[in-house]
């Protein structure tokens, strides 16, 4: 049953939405170009030499933010932006009375997202080794798969915590403004600004009993080869994850019960 | 015995509204205390539809139609009453229920917008389960009755109105449902395009024995498509019935124009006792009600000099329009 869903509904809506975010291909080099904080951060790291506080070499560090970008580049997401839209206008209502919870069309719009996003971050990558090649290296294939799967599970509870905010749009119609204040700690403890080993050691273990670290954070530092609890970091994504989910459902069915359908 | 399909009872649906006084005083009022107030939209309507029937729900706006339709497909939760569709409650969506409905909003679409229809129709047939094969049987025939082929493979955002509307109607038909629930369908579409969805619809009915709920404030899609209507004013029932009953009660009389061949005659006929709307010249416009007009045709053809005779039908708009401002029928 399950993987009937996946083989063919999730296969047929990623063909189709990678189908649309090809129409969008401007757009989205424009989107994977306007990903670039991590390489400001990097400027400002080295040429402040703050690496030396957290004995980080040159090469690590720009290695773990070159690594940043990619893990945010695949782990984006935006799905708070698209439901509170097709909520207020109305265009929700016909995917509510279809067999298929309509959040899977907005993960399988993600996904395509990131598979056109894909060359446009590889572009990038080779522009920034040409500037940094001190920082070529080829991470081995064990470690190369463990970033991937970390790298998912980063998305998928980002992509659980925007939908729970997401569905706050049956009672606020504004969800996106409560999206906004998750963005400050987004930024500040996921490691897209400062890897977290940099935090001083009281904050930095309540920083690790929150979902931020494990978004950029630890998925960056795993492909980049620096030091990190494997085992401990993928629990921990897991564990949020397990969390999550139940929380999305319940909010989910008690949310569509105050639907209004609004615009239609 | 045809079994019924839907079944509702004491159905009533409250939407909290919010409320805000004019000006600047208002609005800071409203930032600090909201006032929301309870507003029932449906109030306590039972009815019963069967399987195969055609129903058209009349009302003006506002007065609760969309409302009876989205609760009756499970898009919104009822706050009293029971409904019961196909043996299902809508509102639980279970995926058996869903595919057996559809809805379709006029101006309202489900079509990826930048990619051509037949993308939207392939995922929507994976979403309903069905085959490649099945699904582009379904295509073909559906686009067949349609009329329309090339502009499958067109952008939506290209296609016209009417092509977006035939395209929607495919999408949301090819799962095959058998109970349509339609919501202003041909809101927007031309003369041609308007004939051509209700002949698809009849046929689809026809062929299918599908159950369709409809509003619509065009009356061609109501006298063309329903037998049966609900009217539904401020949030009740105020008529449940044959339409051509209903048509009969609202406009008991015929108007008939009479061209008679002198101005004499004219006034003959109108010192004869019928009753007389207008009269110019020889041209004399009158009023006999409905079961008593082949007897008294007889008797002007029979004792006046006739030239030509006109039957005017009143215009349905104007009889409907009466219907959405009075709240009870009693037939």
């Amino acid at each position: 049953m399950i993987s009937n869903l996946i083989n063919r509904k999730i296969f047929t809506l990623l063909k189709v939405q990678y189908s649309n975010m090809l129409e969008y291909r401007v757009e989205i080099a424009l989107w994977a170009i306007s990903g670039i904080i991590p390489f400001f951060m990097l400027n400002i790291w080295t040429n402040n030499n703050l690496n030396e506080s957290i004995n980080i070499s040159d090469t690590l560090l720009s290695r773990y933010f070159l690594c940043a970008f990619f893990v945010r580049q695949f782990s984006v997401v935006w799905v708070v932006f698209s439901f509170e839209e097709d909520s207020l206008m109305g265009k929700v209502s016909p995917y509510l009375i279809q067999p298929l919870n309509p959040f899977f069309r907005y993960f399988a719009q993600h996904l395509a997202e990131q598979i056109t996003r894909f060359p446009f971050a590889l572009i990038i990558a080779f522009f920034f080794f040409i500037f940094n090649p001190e920082s070529i290296w080829i991470p081995n294939l064990s470690i190369l798969l463990l970033s991937i799967v970390s790298t998912f599970l980063s998305f998928l509870i980002q992509f659980l915590i925007q939908s729970i905010v997401a569905c706050l749009c049956f009672w606020t119609e504004k969800a996106s403004s409560i999206e906004r204040l998750l963005f400050i700690p987004t930024l500040f403890l996921s490691g897209l600004l400062a890897p977290v080993v940099s935090f001083p050691g009281y904050v930095k273990s309540w920083i690790y009993l929150t979902p931020f670290p494990y978004l950029i954070d630890f998925p960056a530092n795993l492909l980049s080869g620096n030091e990190t609890n494997i085992i401990g970091g993928l629990s921990m994504q897991i564990l949020w994850i397990i969390l999550l989910f139940p929380l999305f459902k319940k909010i989910w069915s008690e949310g569509t019960k105050k639907y209004t359908a609004m615009g239609s | 015995m045809l079994q019924n399909i839907i079944e509702v009872r004491n159905l009533s649906k409250s939407f909290d509204i919010s409320s805000k006084e004019p000006g600047l005083k208002g609005t800071i009022k409203h930032f600090f205390r909201r006032q929301t107030k309870s507003l029932k939209v449906i109030k306590d309507i039972s009815f019963e539809i069967k399987e195969g029937e055609i129903v058209g729900f009349l009302g003006a706006n506002g007065a609760g139609k969309t409302t009876i339709l989205k609760m009756l497909c499970g898009l919104i939760y009822p706050s009293e009453g029971s409904i019961l569709v196909s043996g299902y409650l809508p509102f639980s969506r279970k995926n058996n229920f869903l595919k057996n409905i559809t809805l379709i909003m006029g101006q309202k679409q489900q079509l990826i917008w930048d990619l051509p229809p037949i993308e939207s129709f392939y995922l929507n047939a994976s979403i309903y389960d069905l085959d490649k094969f099945e699904a582009k049987k379904r295509i073909k025939k559906l686009s067949e009755m349609l009329e329309i082929d090339e502009e499958l493979f067109i952008p939506v955002r290209k296609l016209s109105l009417g092509q977006r509307m035939k395209s929607e109607l495919l999408a949301a038909l090819i799962h095959e449902p058998n109970i349509l629930f339609l919501d202003e369908p041909t809101l927007g579409l031309d003369i041609n395009a308007q004939s051509n969805l209700r002949k698809f619809l009849q046929k689809y009915n026809k062929e299918t024995n599908a159950t369709i709920c409809l509003t619509s404030h065009y009356m061609k899609d109501i006298t063309s498509l329903c037998k049966r209507v609900i009217c539904v004013h401020e949030g009740a029932i105020s008529y449940d019935g044959k339409l051509d009953l209903l048509l009969k009660k609202l406009s008991p009389v015929k108007e008939i124009l009479i061209v008679c061949s002198s101005e004499e005659d004219a006034i003959k006929l109108e010192k004869s006792g019928f009753t007389v709307k207008n009269k110019i010249k020889n041209e004399i416009t009158i009023k006999i009600e409905n079961n008593s007009i082949t007897s008294s045709l007889k008797t002007i053809l029979n004792n006046f000099d006739i030239e030509d005779l006109f039957i005017n039908e009143p215009p349905i708009d104007e009889v409907i329009g009466k219907l959405l401002i009075k709240k009870d029928y009693d037939i």
